[in-house]
């Protein structure tokens, strides 16, 4: 089982992950990409939030200009060695503008999620086993940075500036 | 001891500050809190591996291997005598200088990680990111700073890289490892177009300094020499550059075949153009952004630690007399410096019969004394597996070279047939087809004659025990690749490859040859050279001018190659 951890908190899931051959539930879903370009226009006029998951392959712009429609992004880590998404999240906060919810999905680690963090994540899902302390705990290893990222985190030039 | 009075000098380096201080400690506490989640079986080895090889720990054949970061090459008196304690206390008493310069200890256990990383941090030094699929340790000229021939000091940009690619949150995870050199001079001592990527200070035509940014270079199985990104990248844009290159490549190299994910490959499939041109998309939205770009005050003020030293004046230029074998060796490992009444000092790890690269715990620290004695504290490590005294005042280089044959570190050999580079071998890694080291040790005896070795002159040998090509094989004069043929080491000859600014890749030659052939088939090899060389040429410039017909006809004329 896996539970949620959104901005510091375990959170309630409100989207359906659903297969891309399966029939849609009502309320929130989450689909994959090869879904939402094939059920566009039909997805977009249920108006309800509505989220896509994409691939550790599958370059956001992809979205196009259909990214503001997304209440939600899941990306996904296919093996926790697999470092694309950290480019691909901060694409989205940055050069995308997307402001809603990016989540990681699949295979990380502890050892990432400050990473994860800094480049713009703001959800995990973890298994049973990851704690909300763990989580804290893992924001808190390393106090300051050397490079600026999207979190908007001081960076250790601006402290040292500031002494 | 030399003189036990004289103080540890500080030298002109970089020196942490308080945030400095506290990264490297809370590194430190984050990587014993993974070893000991490793050795409570919390973390399976494949979940361990990336974590403790971004602190530089290898699995090799009969133990952990720890990689010590020497960030561009530099160390102080203070930290080469911490590396000698270490290597005593926690080693076999003796350590590995390697081809990114830094420094392996090949006999470590995994419970003493923790705290060889703490005694590390108290001289300012890390194992960070020397391993794994991130930016590896940071290398430079040896010469930085010390000769005259440059642009500016390297050092100060390649500690602004160092930072800021430390534990960088979107690109700790890459594809494969990445490898950055800095340099300054038109003459390239720090391979720079065989790095994923490589920045030079240059000049543009008003004057003003900028960076050359090259990447795509590489060595492995696929060699590649760099391509030039951008010839003139401004001060300020510099880390944003770097940035937009290391972006296209998180995103868009391969993923799917472990041979195939360096960027040379991205970049080679792809073109340059195209490289370029996703390169300034990325570059402009970055420099749009503000947020790496590099004010002159930060530069300067990482310039100032390595601020050049109050060089005496009034010292005489002339090199002192001291016999014949000071004199070869002045001739050969000993190089023009800046100041007037300076140079700088090569001492080769290599003398023939010992171990290239290595030194002992006992070495280190008499070295570490002539550091405080002659150097003003400072040492550099080489790409070639030697160290460098960066600042000697020329009348004291007689009694440098005195010390260094106690040592057994005085060949006259820098640069030449017995300056060798190699890997570890199939004497320690883990990923080696054959031996390296016994290799080196057999060429460098067979051409230990001193006037033989003059005779020859610039000639670099590189040899590798796999295709990874640590032992930089393909950008030897004359390379070396150890291969396994159904559990027999052959070696094949690679002639005609350059590390140098004159880079290329070097060409293989044929078949393999035995391990009791390889070495006369070098000599056979030289000794065309000998005959068809026109005057000053080096072997280089012979081979490249008559091609590789007469070398291979006599390199096989009496070999049983396989």
């Amino acid at each position: 089982m896996t539970r949620l951890i959104r901005n510091g908190a375990y959170a309630e899931d409100i989207y359906a992950p659903v297969a891309d051959d399966a029939a849609l539930p009502d309320g929130a879903v989450i689909v994959s990409l090869a879904r939402f370009q094939k059920e566009r226009d039909a997805l977009l006029a249920r108006n309800t939030p509505i989220g896509v998951r994409l691939e550790a392959g599958q370059n956001p712009e992809l979205l196009g200009a259909d990214v503001s429609h997304f209440s939600l992004i899941a990306l996904e880590f296919p093996k926790f060695r697999d470092g694309r998404a950290f480019s691909w999240a901060r694409m989205l906060r940055t050069r995308l503008g997307f402001d809603g919810e990016i989540r990681a999905v699949g295979d990380f680690l502890y050892d990432q999620v400050n990473y994860q963090h800094r480049v713009g994540f703001d959800a995990w899902e973890v298994p049973d086993h990851f704690t909300l302390e763990m989580f804290q705990r893992a924001l808190q290893e390393m106090t300051n940075v050397y490079q600026p990222s999207t979190d908007g985190k001081k960076t250790i030039r601006e402290l040292r500036a500031g002494r | 001891m030399l003189n036990t009075l004289v103080k540890p000098a500080q030298p002109n380096m970089y020196r942490y500050d308080e945030f400095d201080a506290q990264f490297v400690s809370e590194r430190v506490n984050q990587f014993a809190g993974q070893v000991a989640r490793r050795l409570s079986g919390e973390l399976t080895e494949d979940q361990f591996k990336p974590l403790r090889l971004m602190n530089g720990l290898y699995l090799q054949l009969h133990a952990y291997m720890l990689r010590i970061a020497v960030p561009y090459g530099t160390l102080s008196s203070r930290q080469m005598r911490k590396l000698a304690h270490i290597a005593r206390t926690y080693d076999k008493g003796f350590g590995h200088f390697t081809t990114r310069t830094n420094l392996q200890l090949n006999w470590i256990r995994l419970v003493d990680v923790p705290e060889i990383l703490r005694e590390l941090a108290s001289v300012e030094m890390h194992c960070i990111q020397t391993s794994g699929n991130c930016v590896r340790n940071i290398t430079a000229d040896q010469f930085a700073g010390a000769t005259g021939e440059e642009i500016e000091d390297p050092r100060p940009l390649a500690e602004i890289i160092r930072q800021w690619s430390s534990l960088h949150p979107e690109f700790v995870f890459l594809a494969r490892k990445f490898k950055i050199a800095v340099g300054a001079t038109e003459k390239d001592r720090a391979a720079l177009q065989w790095h994923d990527m490589a920045v030079q200070a240059v000049k543009n035509a008003q004057g003003r300094v900028g960076y050359r940014v090259m990447a795509g270079g590489g060595m492995g199985r696929t060699p590649y020499i760099a391509h030039v990104m951008n010839e003139f990248v401004e001060r300020e844009d510099i880390l944003a550059y770097l940035e937009a290159v290391l972006r296209v490549y998180n995103q868009d190299s391969r993923r799917d075949n472990i041979h195939k994910q360096r960027i040379k490959i991205l970049i080679n499939t792809i073109g340059p153009e195209e490289m370029r041109r996703r390169v300034v998309r990325e570059f402009e939205e970055l420099k749009r952004m503000g947020t790496l770009q590099l004010p002159r005050e930060e530069l300067d003020r990482i310039a100032a630690y390595f601020a050049p030293p109050n060089f005496e004046t009034g010292l005489s230029d002339e090199m002192p007399d001291a016999g014949p074998d000071f004199a070869n060796w002045a001739k050969t490992n000993v190089h023009k410096h800046k100041a007037p009444g300076y140079a700088i000092a090569t001492i080769t790890l290599k003398t023939p019969g010992q171990v290239p690269g290595d030194a002992t715990a006992d070495q280190m620290e008499v070295i570490a004394d002539l550091m405080d004695a002659f150097s003003l504290g400072e040492v550099r490590v080489t790409h070639e597996q030697n160290l460098v005294l960066p600042h000697v005042r020329k009348k004291d280089l007689p009694a440098i070279y005195a010390k260094l044959k106690e040592l057994d570190f005085a060949s006259p050999n820098s640069g030449l047939i017995t300056d060798i580079i190699a890997c570890p071998g199939l004497d320690y890694c883990d990923l080696a087809n054959a031996r390296s080291i016994p290799i080196a040790q057999k060429i460098a005896r067979k051409f230990e004659d001193l006037d033989r070795q003059h005779e020859i002159g610039e000639l670099k040998i590189k040899i590798s025990g796999c295709i990874n090509a640590c032992g930089h094989h393909h950008a030897g004069h004359i390379g070396i690749l150890g291969v396994d043929k159904k559990g027999v080491e052959f070696y094949q000859l690679i002639l005609g490859g350059s590390g140098a600014e004159d880079a290329s890749i070097g060409t293989i030659m044929g078949p393999g040859f035995g391990e009791h052939e390889i070495a006369e088939a070098v000599e056979r090899v030289i000794d065309v050279y000998l005959k068809e060389r026109n005057p000053g040429e080096r072997f280089l410039d012979t081979y490249r001018r008559i091609g590789m017909d007469k070398f291979k006809a006599a390199a096989y004329r009496e070999s049983q190659a396989a």
